[in-house]
C-alpha cells in the first residue's frame, strides 16, 4: 500500500476533506478581517472605547469641579506642597459602562491596561478561531448527515483508513495551535514584567469578607473596604452590589506593584476591566505589575470561593492622575519618602477596624445588607 | 493488518441454550448481595439516576436564587434543613449547594453511571466474559459509592461553619476546608470522597484485570470494541488518579482533626500544595468522566453508519494518548495562584497538545459517519448531539488553556459555560445515547423512539439556553459561586434560568419515556439496530441470559472469516 502523502486527495471522501481543511485555514486566516467588517457595527462604542473613554474619563475629571475643587487645585498647582488639612477627597463617579459590566453585552469588558489591550486583541483572534472550527465541524456534521443518510446513500462504504487525511487533521490541528502559542507566551512575558524599582507599592489583603489596601511606601497605612449596603451605591451613582465604602486609590498612568495576600482563607483580586486577577492567599505574598493607563473607577469582585460572603466583598480600583493621587495619600495620612513633611489630619481616618464606616455595610462584624430590622454586629 | 473491533465475526452465542443459566437468586440475595456483573450494573444505573435527579434538583434551586439579583430562596431552604435562616446561613446554603451539586454530578452521577453502569454491564459482553474477574469486589465497589453518598447527604444535616453543611466547593480548597470551616460537616463531606474514592480504585483495579485475562479466545486488544479501549484507559487513570486524591483529602482530615499544619503557611505547610494534588487527580477525572463517553458515541456513530469505525488504531491510542497527557497539565486550574512564569508557559503549551488527540477523535467521527448508510435512531441523535457539543466545550478548552487570556476568565461564569458543555453536554449527551442505545438490551423492552426525539430536542434547546449565555457573562467578569449579582448580570442569568426549566420538562419525557418502555414497550429482538451492531452483546438475547458466555464465544480475524466465506479453509 502507498503511504504517499497526497494519497488522500485519489479518494472523493479525501478530495471534500482537503477542500474542507483548506476552507478552514482560509477562514482562520480571513477571519478577523472579517470580523471588522462585519461586528464591527454593533459595539460601536467599545470599538471606539480608547478614544472617547479617554475624553469621558478626563472629562469627569474636570467635569466636577464642584466635587473635588480640591484636587482640581492640586493637579494645576505644585505638586510638592503639602495638602491643605481640609482637603476634601470625593470618590469620583464612574462613567456608566466603563469599568463595570454591562447587561447584555458579549465581550470582554473594554481594557485599560496595556497588557489587557494586548490581551483583548488576542482574545478577539482566539474567538475567530473558536468560531471557525465550531461552525466547521457543525457545517461537515451538517454535510454528512444529509448527504449519507440512509436513504441518499443505502449501501455504505467500508473505508476505515486514509493515512494522508489521518496525518493531515493530526498535523494542521498542531500548526493552527503552535500559531497561537506565540501570541499566548508573548501575552505571559508582558504579565510577568518586573514592576521597575520606583514603582508604587499597593498591598491589597483579602479578609473573610472585605478587602484591606495598605501603602507600605507610604506610611503603611491601610484603608479597609467595605461593600455599599443595598441601596447606598445607587444612591451615590455606582453600580450596586459593586460599590464600596472606602476604595483602593492608585496613581494612573505609572506601573503599580501590586501584592496580595489574605489573612485567613483564600481570597483572588480580580479586575476585569484589567485583565488583571491574582490570588490572596495566606502566607504568601503574589506580586504583579500594574499599570492602568487612564484615571477612572475599575470595579472588580473577589474571585476565589471564601466562605459565606463571597459574593459580598467587591473591589473598587480608583485611578487618579498623579498630583492628585498624592494629595489623596497625604489626606490619609500617609507620607512619601521623597518628601519630609507629614500630612496633615487625615479627612477619612485610616482604620484598621473592619466595621464599615457605612452603616448595614455587609463586612465582617457587619448586620446582613439591607436588613428590614438592624440587628446589633456580631463581632 | 490491524483488524478493528466492529469488523470480527463472532460465532453464534450458545449462551440461551444454557438450562441453568437463568438461575437467579432471591430478592435480598440478587440486589443486596449481587456478585452478577449485570445486576450490579443495573444498581449503578439506579443510583446515579436517584443522584442526578438530586444534583438536577439542586441546580433548579441555584438556577431559582440567580434568576434575579438579591436573596430570593435561600432563606426558605435554610428552614427546610432545619437550620435558622439569617444573612450567613442563608449564603453558607449557597455554598453548600454549590458544594453539593458538584460532588453529586462527579462522583455520584456520571461517575458510576458510566463507569460502574455501563462499564460493568457491557465491557464483559463486549469482550465476551460471563463476568468481571473479582465479582464480590465488584459489590463491595458499588456498596462504598452508596455510603460515600450517604455520608455526603449526612454532611448537610450537621453544622459546617457559617451555617449547616459543607459549603466548601468540591475542589475543597484548604484553608476554607480546614480552619474555614469548623463543624463536623466538612469532615462528612471528605469521608463521603474517601468512600467513593475507595469504590471507584477497587472498580478500576476490577476492568483492567478484567480486560487483560478475560477476552475471549482470539479478541486481541487490538480487535477490543473501543468501548472497552476507553474503559481500559479510564481504569487506569482512576488507579493512578485517585490515591492522589485520597491522600490530599486525608491531609485535609488530619489538619482539621489532629493538629498537622500540611496546607497552613502558620504552621510551615502550604495551601497552594493542597491545590497541586487535588488537580493532579482533578485533571484526570474530567477525562475519567469523558472518556468513556467517547467510546460510546464510537460504538454508536458505527452502528449507525453501519460502517466500522474510521481510524479505530488512531481513535483507540487518542485515547491514550490523552490520559497520559491529562496527567501533565493540572496547573492550568491554579493559573492565578501565582505560579512562575516559566510554570504558566509549560501549562499553557501542554495543555494545548490535548486538543490534537481530540481532534482526531472528533474528526474520526465525522469520517466514520463519511460514505456511511446513516439512520437517524434515537442514539445516534444524541451522539452527533455530543459530536457537536463537545467540539464547542473543547474550543473553550483551548481557549482557557492560554495562561495570559486566563487571568479575564478564571473563576468566572466563562469556565461554568466551558466544564458545563464538556460535562453537562459532552458526557451527559453520551450517557442518554448509551442509554437508549442500550436500554433495549438491559431491559428486553423498546423504549418510544418519538419521545426520545423529543426528549433530544428539548433537552437540546434547554441546556444551551442554560450554559451558552453563560460564556458572555463569565466574559463580561461574573464570578463563579455567586449566589447574588450586580443587575448588569440580569439579562443572561434570567435567560438560563429559562433554559433550566426547558431542560427539566425534558427529564419528565425521559421518565416518561422510561415508564413506558419498561410498562408497555414493545419486547426488544436481540438486535435492534440492524447489521451496523457488529459487538458481541447484540449476538445474545434482550435481556441477556443471568449467566451469560459459558463457552467462550471465538473471535475470528478478518482473514479467516473472509476464507470461510469463500470455502476456503480457515488457519484460525
Ligand atoms: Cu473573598
Amino acid at each position: 500500500m502507498s503511504t504517499a502523502i497526497f494519497d488522500f486527495t485519489r479518494t472523493r471522501i479525501g478530495r471534500m476533506l482537503a477542500a474542507v481543511a483548506l476552507v478552514l485555514a482560509l477562514a482562520i486566516a480571513v477571519g478577523p478581517l472579517a470580523a471588522r467588517q462585519v461586528v464591527a457595527p454593533a459595539p460601536v462604542a467599545a470599538q471606539t472605547g480608547p478614544a472617547s473613554a479617554n475624553e469621558v474619563a478626563t472629562a469627569a475629571a474636570r467635569t466636577t469641579p464642584g466635587a473635588r475643587p480640591a484636587q482640581a487645585e492640586l493637579a494645576e498647582g505644585s505638586t510638592g506642597a503639602a495638602a491643605a488639612g481640609s482637603a476634601a477627597y470625593t470618590p469620583m463617579k464612574p462613567t456608566p459602562g466603563i469599568g463595570m459590566p454591562v447587561d447584555g453585552r458579549l465581550d470582554v469588558q473594554q481594557q485599560f491596561s496595556p497588557t489587557g489591550r494586548y490581551a483583548q486583541k488576542f482574545h478577539v483572534a482566539l474567538v475567530w478561531v473558536m468560531v471557525v472550527i465550531s461552525v466547521v465541524v457543525l457545517a461537515l456534521l451538517l454535510f454528512v448527515m444529509i448527504r449519507f443518510r440512509a436513504k441518499a446513500n443505502p449501501v455504505p462504504s467500508r473505508t476505515t483508513h486514509n493515512v494522508g487525511l489521518e496525518v493531515a487533521w493530526t498535523i494542521i490541528p498542531a500548526l493552527v495551535l503552535a500559531a497561537i502559542a506565540f501570541p499566548s507566551i508573548s501575552l505571559l512575558s508582558q504579565q510577568y514584567r518586573s514592576p521597575p524599582k520606583d514603582a508604587v507599592t499597593i498591598k491589597a489583603t483579602g479578609y473573610q469578607w472585605y478587602w484591606g489596601y495598605s501603602y507600605p511606601d507610604n506610611g503603611d497605612f491601610e484603608v479597609i473596604s467595605n461593600m455599599l449596603p443595598e441601596g447606598e451605591a445607587t444612591r451615590r451613582g455606582e453600580p450596586e452590589h459593586l460599590g464600596v465604602d472606602n476604595r483602593m486609590v492608585v496613581p494612573a498612568g505609572v506601573p503599580i506593584r501590586l501584592q496580595a495576600t489574605a489573612a485567613d482563607v483564600i481570597h483572588a483580586f480580580a479586575v476585569p476591566s484589567l485583565w488583571f486577577k491574582i490570588d490572596a492567599v495566606p502566607g504568601r505574598l503574589n506580586e504583579r505589575l500594574l499599570e492602568i493607563e487612564r484615571p477612572g473607577v475599575y470595579y472588580g469582585q473577589c474571585s476565589e470561593l471564601c466562605g459565606a460572603r463571597h459574593g459580598y466583598m467587591p473591589i473598587v480600583v480608583e485611578a487618579l492622575p498623579m498630583a492628585q493621587w498624592r494629595a489623596w495619600v497625604r489626606a490619609q495620612g500617609g507620607t512619601f519618602k521623597d518628601e519630609a513633611a507629614p500630612a496633615a489630619a487625615p479627612s477619612v481616618a485610616p482604620t484598621q477596624d473592619p466595621e464599615s464606616a457605612v452603616p448595614n455595610a455587609p463586612g465582617a462584624g457587619a448586620p446582613p445588607v439591607a436588613p428590614a430590622t438592624p440587628t446589633p454586629a456580631a463581632s | 493488518m490491524a483488524t478493528t473491533a466492529d469488523t470480527f465475526q463472532a460465532h453464534q452465542e450458545h449462551g440461551r441454550a444454557h438450562h441453568d443459566a437463568d438461575h437467579k437468586p432471591g430478592f435480598f440475595a440478587r440486589w443486596f448481595m449481587s456478585t452478577n456483573h449485570k445486576d450490579i450494573g443495573t444498581l449503578y444505573l439506579i443510583f446515579a439516576i436517584t443522584a442526578g435527579i438530586v444534583g438536577g434538583a439542586i441546580s433548579g434551586i441555584m438556577r431559582a436564587e440567580l434568576a434575579a439579583p438579591g436573596i430570593q430562596y435561600l432563606g426558605w431552604w435554610v428552614q427546610l434543613m432545619g437550620g435558622e435562616a439569617n444573612f450567613d446561613a442563608n449564603l453558607h446554603m449557597w455554598n453548600v449547594l454549590i458544594t453539593a451539586h458538584g460532588l453529586i454530578m462527579v462522583f455520584f452521577m456520571v461517575m458510576p453511571a458510566m463507569i460502574g453502569g455501563f462499564g460493568n454491564w457491557f465491557v464483559p459482553l463486549m469482550i465476551g466474559a460471563p463476568d468481571m474477574a473479582f465479582p464480590r469486589m465488584n459489590n463491595i465497589s458499588f456498596w462504598l459509592t452508596v455510603a460515600g453518598f450517604t455520608s455526603l447527604m449526612l454532611s448537610t444535616f450537621v453544622p459546617g461553619g457559617t451555617g449547616q453543611g459543607a459549603g466548601i466547593g468540591w475542589t475543597a480548597y484548604a484553608p476554607l476546608s480546614t480552619s474555614g470551616s469548623t463543624g463536623p460537616a466538612v469532615d462528612f463531606a471528605i469521608f463521603s470522597l474517601h468512600l467513593a474514592g475507595a469504590g471507584s480504585i477497587l472498580g478500576a483495579i476490577n476492568f483492567i484485570t478484567t480486560i487483560f485475562n478475560m477476552r475471549a479466545p482470539g479478541m486481541t486488544l487490538h480487535k477490543m470494541p473501543l468501548f472497552v479501549w476507553s474503559m481500559l484507559v479510564t481504569a487506569f487513570l482512576l488507579l493512578l488518579a485517585l490515591p492522589v486524591l485520597a491522600a490530599a483529602i486525608t491531609m485535609l482530615i488530619t489538619d482539621r482533626n489532629f493538629g498537622t499544619t500540611f496546607f497552613d503557611a502558620g504552621g510551615g505547610g502550604d495551601p497552594i500544595l493542597y491545590q497541586h494534588l487535588f488537580w493532579f487527580f482533578g485533571h484526570p477525572e474530567v477525562y475519567i468522566m469523558i472518556l468513556p463517553g467517547f467510546g460510546m458515541v464510537s460504538q454508536i456513530v458505527a452502528t449507525f453508519s453501519r460502517k466500522p469505525v474510521f481510524g479505530y488504531l488512531g481513535m483507540a491510542y487518542a485515547m491514550v494518548a490523552i490520559g497520559v497527557v491529562g496527567f501533565v497539565v493540572w496547573a492550568h486550574h491554579m493559573y492565578t495562584v501565582g505560579l512562575d512564569v516559566n510554570t504558566k508557559m509549560y501549562f499553557t503549551a501542554a495543555t494545548m497538545v490535548i486538543a490534537v488527540p481530540t481532534g482526531v477523535k472528533i474528526f474520526s467521527w465525522i469520517a466514520t459517519m463519511w460514505g456511511g448508510s446513516i439512520e437517524f435512531k434515537s442514539p445516534m441523535v444524541w451522539a452527533i448531539g455530543m459530536i457537536f457539543l463537545f467540539t464547542v466545550g473543547g474550543v473553550t478548552g483551548v481557549y482557557l488553556a492560554n495562561g495570559g487570556i486566563d487571568d479575564v476568565v478564571h473563576d468566572t461564569y466563562f469556565v461554568v459555560a466551558h466544564f458545563h458543555y464538556v460535562l453537562s453536554m459532552g458526557a451527559v449527551f453520551s450517557l442518554f445515547a448509551a442509554f437508549y442505545y442500550w436500554f433495549p438490551k438491559m431491559s428486553g423492552r423498546m423504549h418510544s423512539e418519538l419521545l426520545s426525539h423529543l426528549h433530544f430536542w428539548v433537552f437540546f434547546v434547554g441546556v444551551n439556553l442554560i450554559f451558552f449565555p453563560m460564556h458572555f457573562l463569565g466574559l463580561q467578569g461574573m464570578p463563579r459561586r455567586y449566589p447574588d449579582y450586580t443587575p448588569a448580570y440580569t439579562e443572561f442569568n434570567h435567560l438560563a434560568t429559562v433554559g433550566y426549566m426547558i431542560m427539566a420538562a425534558s427529564m419528565a419525557i425521559f421518565f416518561v419515556n422510561v415508564l413506558y418502555a419498561l410498562l408497555a414497550g414493545k419486547k426488544a429482538p436481540d438486535n435492534p439496530w440492524g447489521p451496523g451492531a457488529t459487538t458481541l452483546e447484540w449476538t445474545l438475547s434482550s435481556p441477556p441470559p443471568y449467566h451469560q458466555f459459558e463457552t467462550l464465544p471465538v473471535i475470528e480475524d478478518n482473514k479467516a472469516a473472509h476464507d470461510r466465506e469463500h470455502g476456503r479453509p480457515s488457519h484460525a
